[in-house]
């Protein structure tokens, strides 16, 4: 057993320090740092896929044979890790973390041929049309149909909670195909180029100021059938492959840790007078950043574990919960480390693009949004009680 | 970078794990609860058979130059039995300052009698004045011309009722003064006025407190050469605590078992209790909680020949978390388990109660929040 890396290892970490140091502009960096939501605005964060595609390194998680670079585990934590240090922009992690991953495993020759250098060049910004009004926890209880119309489905119904589909050139979809005796079986997996007529998106902005998820609405849109990943009426099987990507493959503590520090510097500061001198404000940190560590010992651990092959199983749920719990934690923390400066609104978005000066010191900015926006964290990919649903179930069998 | 286990040291988990299972039911530890001594010295000999009192001692000492690693996996295998022999005073405590602070000549005289199972040790350090602040030693000791004369009190002492010699720190006094110096001093438990009063331990095995009223040791019971031991017995408590967290992840680890077991077995309202969802969750929260308690316990062990700093802020982060989870898991093992679960019929309470005096011990989770934080400033790295 052994924490610290090999000399490959630290080779390869040498090598994308260096790949960072080059590609990562202050303006991108700058931008990053003052996104209070959890996504990067799309021209920050397709600048950086691009910079990424081009070092061959534009989606990490794939087979080789489709542009992945074939890294170990190792390697995608050092990548992961030293990106969170350095503050990159977050990609579309919509195309190349979960509809990817899909259209990999269960999509035709020619959906592979077409979409996967899309999504490795930024070309395409996918959103995912999952949930519905009526259908939040209970997914599979979703309703937006698919007709069957000689070579194209007609699409008619709601989602909500899209993230970026104001943004998007298409989105990945569940939507009925037929009902059958389980509510899972006769939902389809669907890809959607988002300029289709009937399509209409409607903003909803959340509590943190800010605009970044959407309802969609379909009115008779019309989608070829060959549109279809796998096979029809099975797409709750390729929708949950895919939720277990969107939980268990990211490595999260390095990024945790990247907050966590934001505002332990400004608990460290005069602009909060200095707040650490609380015993409660430093204990408080302390207990965040044990909760980090204890986090990434577990992804450390179930990385190691894929390593020799072995499957993570319900591990993800463990990895999803801790996250958010976690995140949310730094973010209350932020909010009362800044004291009096909790009271300021600032609504101009994106912030990084604000032409005044602003009421509170510019690295305060973000930090009562981020504690807003982030209460989403423990509904948003299935609700933590969601994941403990799951835990029961796959960890205990109860 | 790897967390797998190697080949020895999943053999070392399946035999601890083995002998745990067969030696220790609950007969065995009702009678030890019992017995004025509070373990099996036949159990101790076995330990020696298998190399386990070896395990940490270097090679050069009979020893097998295992790291807190192998330590960890053998205490989350006694962890699962509640096991009481001295272990942690004696290997992890013991051997370990002779190992750090001792001459050659004193670790020769001590370490292969550790490993052989013929020598067993306290350490005797804690203070009631000192709480839980390891800097804090009023027992004094000063020269005299045929050797050292020790004055003061300890208390908590682990297993000092069963050791042959007992580590016992002192304040070094010269003709002026205290020196600023802390020494540790081995003292035989049959020193002429020293008094050892033992007492049954939360949650099995024993503990002592010791009068020490002018106890007269030779030169050469001063372990190495007088330099200031504070850092050695932050380290040794640093590694007892890594190791006390892993027997406490073996302990979480039965509470869930057995506790998952009950509520798919007892029925109410013409259903399991597991059939409800605020059980489910319940159990998934603690399941959770081990899983955070095994990952705090490994990566402590990992570091625990870190820089000092990086040692102590990650036995200080896992003591505390660890103590965090192990009073939620066994809360909530008693919880789940209704009226029964706050019996003596049932285990539970005894698991229950290894797992308070573990989060007791040495400090609680308050106490190694605060000194994580204290340390941590300093140290963040650029």
């Amino acid at each position: 057993m052994d924490l610290s890396f090999n000399a490959e290892e630290r080779a390869f970490q040498d090598e994308v320090r260096g790949f960072i140091a080059k590609n990562l502009t202050e303006e991108m960096k700058r931008a990053t740092a003052l996104t209070p939501s959890v996504f990067s605005d799309p021209d920050i964060g397709m600048a950086w896929q691009r910079a990424l595609h081009k070092q061959g390194w534009g989606a990490p998680g794939w087979p080789v044979e489709y542009g992945g670079p074939d890294w170990t585990p190792a390697q995608r934590w050092i990548f992961e890790t030293e990106s969170a240090r350095a503050g990159v922009p977050n990609v579309n992690v919509m195309g190349v973390k979960m509809v990817g991953p899909v259209i990999i495993g269960f999509g035709s020759p020619e959906q592979k041929n077409f979409y996967l250098p899309r999504i490795l060049s930024g070309e395409d910004y996918w959103c995912q049309g999952y949930s519905e009004p009526g259908s939040g926890s209970d997914l599979s209880s979703l309703k937006t149909r698919a007709v069957r119309d000689g070579d194209d489905y007609i699409i008619n119904g709601t989602k909500i909670w899209t993230t970026h589909a104001h943004h998007a050139s298409r989105m990945f979809a569940l939507v009925r195909t037929s009902d059958g005796p389980r509510q899972q079986d006769g939902i389809s997996f669907i890809l959607i180029d988002m300029k289709t007529p009937g399509i209409t998106t409607r903003p909803i902005l959340t509590i943190g100021g800010d605009h970044e998820v959407n309802q969609v609405f379909f009115d008779d849109v019309r989608v070829p059938v060959a549109n279809r990943v796998g096979d029809e009426d099975k797409g709750w099987t390729y929708g949950k492959y895919l939720l277990e990507f969107e939980r268990g493959s990211g490595i999260a503590s390095a990024k945790l840790r990247e907050g966590l520090k934001a505002i332990a510097d400004l608990a460290e500061s005069d602009l909060t007078g200095r707040a650490i001198d609380s015993p409660d404000i430093a204990t408080r940190i302390s207990e965040v950043e044990v909760d980090i560590d204890a986090l990434e010992m577990t992804e450390l651990r179930v990385l190691s574990a894929l390593q020799t092959g072995q499957n993570p199983g319900a591990v993800s749920s463990i990895l999803k919960l801790r996250n958010s719990e976690i995140r949310q934690a730094v973010t209350r923390l932020g909010a009362d480390v800044i004291g009096h400066d909790a009271l300021a609104v600032e609504p101009m978005r994106p912030l990084y693009k604000l032409n005044r000066e602003p009421a509170t010191p510019e690295e305060m900015l973000t930090v009562v949004p981020e504690y807003l926006n982030g209460r989403a964290y423990t509904i948003f990919g299935g609700t933590s009680e969601i994941q403990r649903d799951i835990i029961a179930k796959m960890m205990l069998g109860i | 970078m790897d967390l797998n286990l190697s080949d020895e040291q999943r053999l070392l988990r399946e035999s601890a794990e083995r002998f745990v299972a067969e030696s220790y039911d609950a007969d065995h530890r009702r009678k030890m609860a019992n017995d004025p001594l509070g373990f099996s010295p036949d159990v101790w000999t076995q330990f020696a058979e298998l190399g386990w009192l070896a395990l940490p001692i270097p090679e050069e000492f009979d020893g097998l130059g295992g790291g807190a690693v192998e330590i960890g996996i053998l205490m989350e295998a006694f962890g699962r039995g509640l096991v009481s022999e001295p272990y942690v005073a004696t290997v992890v405590l013991g051997a370990a300052l002779i190992e750090r602070c001792g001459s050659t000549a004193q670790k020769q005289a001590s370490l292969p009698k550790i490993a052989d199972g013929s020598l067993k040790l306290a350490l005797a350090h804690s203070e009631r004045a000192a709480r839980f602040d390891l800097a804090k030693v009023a027992t004094a000791a000063n020269k005299t011309a045929r050797g050292w004369r020790l004055a003061g009190s300890k208390i908590a002492v682990l297993d000092g009722h069963a050791a042959d010699e007992i580590i016992v720190s002192a304040h070094i006094h010269d003709h002026r003064g205290p020196s600023g110096r802390i020494g540790l001093f081995l003292v035989p438990a049959t020193a002429p006025s020293l008094s050892i009063t033992d007492y049954p331990r939360l949650g099995g095995g024993r503990a002592c407190n010791i009068e020490l009223p002018d106890v007269h040791v030779p030169e050469d019971a001063l372990l190495g050469d007088g330099r200031d031991a504070l850092p050695a017995i932050e380290w040794a408590i640093d590694r007892a605590m890594a190791a006390l967290g892993a027997e406490a992840v073996g302990i979480m680890q039965t509470l869930l078992e057995t506790t998952l077991e009950y509520t798919k077995i007892r029925k109410q309202f013409g259903r399991p209790l597991s059939a409800n969802q605020v059980i489910r969750h319940r159990l998934a929260d603690m399941a959770m909680q081990v899983d955070e308690a095994r990952s705090m316990a490994l990566r402590a062990a990992l570091k625990a020949d870190s820089t000092p700093i990086e040692r102590a802020r990650a036995a200080s982060g896992a003591k505390a978390k660890i103590g965090k989870c192990a009073r939620f898991v066994g809360e909530q093992s008693i919880q789940l388990h209704g009226g029964m679960g706050v019996t003596e019929e049932l285990e539970v309470g005894a698991y229950f109660k290894r797992l308070v005096a573990f989060d007791t011990l040495f400090g609680g989770s308050a106490h190694h929040y605060a000194r994580h934080a204290r340390l941590g400033r300093a140290s963040v790295p650029a």
